[in-house]
C-alpha cells in the first residue's frame, strides 16, 4: 500500500511530540515514554503518580477528537494488517517494550535526546529488527 | 492546575502523533520498506521530535527541579545488558508485524477504531505477561541466593 510523503506534517507533528516531551520534563520531571507512562498507570507508586499518568493518557486519547473538531477529520489510520497478525504483533511489542524498558518515544526520542547510551543502543536495535521484520513479512513471506 | 497542564501535555503528544503519521501503520511500515513502497516521512517525525527535545532538555535539565515536583526522574541505569538489547530486538519484530508502536497506538484509541483497540489489548497482554515473568525470575533468583547464603 503506497502512502504519500508528508515531510511538513511529519516534521511539525514530530516537533509537537518534542514539545510535549520537554514540557513533561520541565513541569513534572518525567520522561515522555508511552511504555513507562502506561506501565506506571497500572502500578502507580502513589495517587499523585497515578493522577498525572491518567491525565496525560486522557490528553493523548482525546487528541483525535480535538483534531476532528478543528479539521473535520480523524487522523489517518490505515491498517494493512490481518487481525491475527495485529494481535501477534501486539503481544510481541508488549513483551519487547517491557524487557527493553522503553519504546520509540521513551528510548527513540527522550533517551536519544539525553544521549543515553542505553537508549541509543536500544533505538539502533529496534530500528534494525523492525526493518528486518518488515522485509521478511513483505518480501520473504509475501503477506 | 496540575490536571490542566498534564492534560495539555498529553494532548500535544497525541496531536503530534496524529498529525505526523506515526499513528498510521501503513505509513510507518513503508518507512522501513526501502526496497518496496518506501515513504521517508518517519525520519522527519523522529528528526523534529529529537531536535526539539535535545535543545529543550539542555535548557530544562540543568534547573534545580521541575516546576511541580521535587526532582527530575531520569533513568540512571547505564548497563548495556541482554535484557535491554533482547527486549528492544523483540519490540522491533512486533512493530514490523503490527505497524503500531505504543506511542503511535495509544492516542488513536480515541478514534474508536477496532484495530487500535485489538492491538492495545494484545500489547497490554504482552506487558503484563512479561511483568509477571520478571517477578517470577526475580523471586527465583532471590531463593537461589538465599540457599547459597
Amino acid at each position: 500500500m503506497e502512502t504519500v510523503f508528508t515531510p511538513v506534517q511529519s516534521l511539525g507533528g514530530g516537533a509537537l511530540i518534542g514539545l510535549s516531551s520537554v514540557l513533561l520534563m520541565w513541569v513534572f520531571g518525567r520522561i515522555m515514554g508511552a511504555t513507562g507512562i502506561l506501565v506506571g498507570f497500572f502500578s502507580p507508586s502513589s495517587f499523585s503518580d497515578w493522577h498525572w499518568r491518567a491525565t496525560v493518557l486522557a490528553g493523548m486519547i482525546t487528541a483525535p477528537l480535538v483534531m476532528l473538531a478543528v479539521t473535520g477529520e480523524f487522523p489517518t489510520v490505515d491498517v494493512p494488517i490481518s487481525t491475527p497478525m495485529l494481535l501477534v504483533g501486539g503481544v510481541i511489542v508488549g513483551i519487547g517494550v517491557t524487557y527493553g524498558a522503553g519504546c520509540t518515544s521513551g528510548h527513540g526520542v527522550c533517551g536519544m535526546a539525553r544521549l543515553s547510551p542505553r537508549s541509543i543502543v536500544a533505538t539502533i536495535t529496534f530500528m534494525a529488527t523492525t526493518a528486518l521484520s518488515v522485509y521478511v513479512v513483505r518480501h520473504v513471506i509475501g503477506a | 492546575m496540575r490536571t490542566v497542564i498534564a492534560y495539555v501535555i498529553g494532548l500535544l503528544f497525541g496531536l503530534g502523533i496524529s498529525i505526523s503519521g506515526m499513528a498510521n501503520p501503513a505509513k510507518v511500515l513503508n518507512f522501513f520498506d526501502v526496497t518496496g513502497t518506501w515513504d521517508p516521512s518517519l525520519a522527519f517525525v523522529m528528526g523534529g521530535a529529537l531536535i526539539v527535545t535535545f535543545f529543550g532538555y539542555r535548557w530544562v535539565l540543568p534547573k534545580p527541579a521541575p516546576i511541580l515536583e521535587k526532582s527530575f526522574q531520569v533513568p540512571t541505569n547505564r548497563k548495556l545488558d541482554f535484557k535491554l538489547i533482547g527486549g528492544s530486538a523483540v519490540f522491533g519484530i512486533g512493530w514490523g508485524i503490527a505497524g503500531f508502536c505504543p506511542g503511535g497506538a495509544l492516542p488513536v484509541l480515541g478514534t474508536g477504531r477496532i484495530e487500535v483497540v485489538l492491538f492495545t489489548v494484545a500489547m497490554l497482554g504482552g506487558v503484563f505477561a512479561s511483568l509477571g515473568m520478571m517477578k517470577l525470575t526475580h523471586k527465583r533468583a532471590q531463593l537461589i541466593d538465599a540457599k547459597r547464603a
